[in-house]
């Protein structure tokens, strides 16, 4: 039950382009291992303007 | 033999339905068979068509490195597990085009949309998604316009550009004006929409400082608030002093739209964009879920004819014949070009592996057909003659009771004026005469379905504001994110010319561009809203056009492609529905222009009253020479977008010929993909 909820989390966040803050950190690990992640608000804050910067083309009608 | 026994089973089903709903005559049809026969045949097409294009036309490798695996950067390329992904993807392309189109399509009746829908997004609108994303996936997730210039060459890749610019204007003013004409002398429904800016304002906050990054529990905290506007409402649009505070005209709710569109779309995205954002999606997903629950538990008969007389044009929703308006007019749903730019926007950069792409780019076109599907269920199992007296411009019934009633009874639709009385007053509004534009009428066939199944009839006018608000607020949040995206691609265009226009260190250009943007749709939501004719009557139809000529364009770089692959043999499978949106589309647009019939085309509705003018004489529905003149310029702006709308896909299909004769001459492939060898991880 907890890892359908878990699931439906998951899904809920990238509806709206919200990172996984625990799939960052596994990259950053594994591919960067000596610099320092950004810290999950700073992160959530990158993805915000991202997304809605305007440069992604926004949504559909 | 015994693992295809299943999917035959469905497809008999599939087709029992649809005979149910094509060959009934004279009683009821009840609205779960148009629903039993789209999903059986959504699944046979996932399992056969979709499959046949994976393994056959793309050859989708599953041990290719997608985007995600070999530039994955924690940010914008990160391998996603494709349920997350699904509900990405889906979120993104669902709006409000597939809940309008449909609604506005039943004048026909529920048969030819139902059919359109089911063909259409089967065999063009989920193969444009799947072959677009597939193309983008497997060059690094690059955008609609860059894959055209690096298959197509530098001009075709500007005028695409220039050709969604456009498009995103025209969008944008329609999706304004549906709000315009859902708001208009409604203070109810404008109370809670105004409540939307100060709750998502408080949202922002609340993500940016308090607890940031808590979309889940500042969702609940604004839907809280949300439901407690649409209740609080009530009473405010009773008060004395605040009911006529919030009524609002046409002229001036375009102008507060207008004035919102500028200020909100240079604010920080997370004060007022962000958080609305979350609303919206939650909101959205949350109210189609309900719907299709609703209809299942209600099942209700289908009251709209199965074909109306509607079908030879003449009719007052929108004009024109079925062939090719039907086609133009249930866009998004059965197939949209504005999903290319989604296919090769983000989710392209998150897929994990070739192999989820089936599911992503033709699954979620087919679950977006389904939300189409309810809409023409909602509007078809409402009373003609209540769809008619709401979707019928004033000019043609009137604008009271009486009067609409008789208008309607002599189109065929019997209805009496009480009961069209009776229907605004259930659902809490002034009027329901000549709200066009879809979303009231969905509005009143969601509270219907709603109230069936929770509250019974006293709560009819909640859930009907419920669906004003749903609705309302994600087309706001459309118009808030397409006009920075629209801001983008000005930027990139004004480039062309003035090199510099591209700097982001200074904010003049940025400023320029958003104010250019806004004018633009500005400009088009005025003259819609001012349209003596009704502004749907006349947008919708350009939007239809523009949307789908940008699904052929981006089906023809498909095709394009396929050539360059040297896979010319499978390239039918785009070139077919390439044929038929260039045959509906460029009719549509030529009867647009050239029509002489005054209803269809724009130059002989222009010429029909300029002549009048120079007589001195005033056409109804002109009430003054100032608006006949404003008729004449409206049609003539109108029909100089449609011709450079057709001077685009005209100009591409150019482009794209050359590009496959000259693949053709060669005897390997051209296609610029990233190959497979060079595709693993740097």
């Amino acid at each position: 039950m907890s890892a359908f909820l878990t699931r439906l989390r998951q899904i809920a966040r990238a509806m709206v382009g919200a990172p996984d803050y625990d799939a960052y950190l596994r990259h950053m690990r594994e591919h960067h291992p000596g610099t320092s992640p950004l810290s999950e608000t700073q992160l959530f804050r990158e993805r915000q303007e991202a997304r809605y910067g305007g440069k992604n083309g926004g949504k559909c009608c | 033999m015994a693992r295809h026994i299943p999917w035959i089973l469905i497809a008999i089903v599939g087709a029992v339905a649809l005979a149910m709903v094509a060959l009934s005559r004279g009683e009821a049809v009840n609205a779960l068979w148009i629903v039993v026969a789209a999903v059986s045949s959504f699944l046979v097409a996932y399992r056969y068509y979709a499959l046949y294009i994976a393994r056959h036309v793309m050859r989708l490798d599953p041990a290719r490195p997608t985007p995600a695996i070999r530039r994955a950067d924690g940010m914008d390329y990160v391998a996603t597990d494709r349920t997350v992904l699904f509900g990405h993807h889906f979120a993104a392309i669902a709006g409000a085009g597939p809940l309008v189109g449909p609604v506005l399509a039943a004048q026909m009746g529920y048969l030819p949309g139902t059919l359109w829908i089911i063909a259409g997004v089967v065999l063009a609108g989920a193969v444009q998604d799947f072959m677009v994303l597939f193309i983008s996936m497997r060059r690094d997730g690059k955008s609609l316009g860059e894959l055209i210039r690096m298959e197509m060459g530098q001009v075709a890749g500007t005028i695409a550009l220039f050709g969604a610019f456009m498009i995103m204007v025209i969008i944008l003013a329609v999706l304004a004006l549906i709000v315009v004409k859902a708001l208009a002398e409604s203070p109810w429904g404008m109370f809670t929409v105004a409540a939307t800016v100060p709750l998502a304002i408080f949202m922002g906050v609340y993500t940016r400082w308090i607890r940031p990054g808590r979309i889940g529990e500042v969702s609940v905290l604004g839907l809280v608030g949300l439901l407690a506007a649409i209740v609080y409402g009530q009473s405010i649009a009773q008060s004395p002093f605040w009911g006529p505070a919030f009524t609002f005209t046409p002229v001036q709710l375009c102008w507060i739209l207008i004035g919102y569109g500028a200020v909100a779309s240079v604010l920080p995205v997370w004060l007022l964009l962000a958080p609305r954002d979350y609303l919206s999606t939650f909101l959205k997903i949350g109210a189609i879920a309900a719907l299709a629950i609703g209809i299942v538990i209600m099942a209700p008969p289908l009251k709209m004819h199965a074909v109306t007389q509607f079908v030879d044009g003449g009719g007052p929703v929108w004009s024109g014949g079925l062939f090719p308006f039907l086609f133009i007019t249930i866009a998004c749903g059965a197939v949209s070009g504005f999903h290319a730019l989604i296919a090769s926007g983000t989710t392209p950069k998150l897929i994990a592996s070739e192999g989820d792409a089936r599911i992503i780019g033709y699954g979620a076109m087919l679950m977006e057909a389904f939300v189409a599907i309810m809409a023409l269920v909602g509007a078809s199992i409402l009373d003609p003659g209540i769809y008619f007296t709401m979707n019928s411009p004033a000019a043609v019934i009137g604008t009271d009771a009486a009067s609409a009633a008789a208008a309607v009874t002599s189109m065929g639709f019997p209805i009496s004026s009480d009961l069209i009385l009776q229907t605004a007053k259930d659902v809490g509004e002034h009027s329901i005469i000549s709200r066009a534009g879809g979303a009231p009428t969905l509005a009143v066939a969601m509270a219907e379905i709603f109230s069936h199944v929770v509250g019974g009839p006293a709560m009819k006018a909640f859930w009907y504001h419920f669906a004003i608000l749903f609705e309302a607020l994600f087309i706001l949040t459309a118009v808030d994110a397409g006009t920075r995206a629209g801001r983008f691609m000005l930027q990139d265009l004004i480039a062309l010319a003035v090199p510099g226009f591209k700097d982001t260190t200074s904010p003049i250009p940025g400023f320029v561009a958003t104010g250019l943007c806004v004018a633009a749709w500005g400009f088009f939501l005025h003259q819609g809203v001012t349209d003596p004719l009704g502004g749907v009557n006349t947008l919708w139809p350009v939007f239809g056009i523009s949307n789908q000529m940008l699904a052929a364009i981006a089906l023809m770089l498909a095709t394009a492609v396929l050539f360059r692959m040297k896979r010319d043999r499978y390239a039918w499978v785009t070139m077919a529905p390439t044929a038929w949106l260039l045959i509906c589309t460029v009719s549509a647009g030529w009867l647009k222009l050239f029509s002489a019939d005054a209803k269809v085309g724009f130059l002989a509705h222009a010429a029909k009253f300029s002549e009048a003018a120079g007589r001195g004489e005033v056409l109804a529905p002109a009430k003054s020479m100032a608006e006949m003149e404003k008729i004449v310029f409206n049609d003539r702006t109108d029909a100089a977008l449609c011709a450079i709308f057709l001077a685009v896909v005209l100009s591409l299909l150019f482009f794209t010929i050359r590009t496959c004769l000259a693949a053709r001459r060669t005897d390997r492939p051209t296609a610029q993909e990233i190959p497979a060898a060079m595709a693993t991880a740097e």
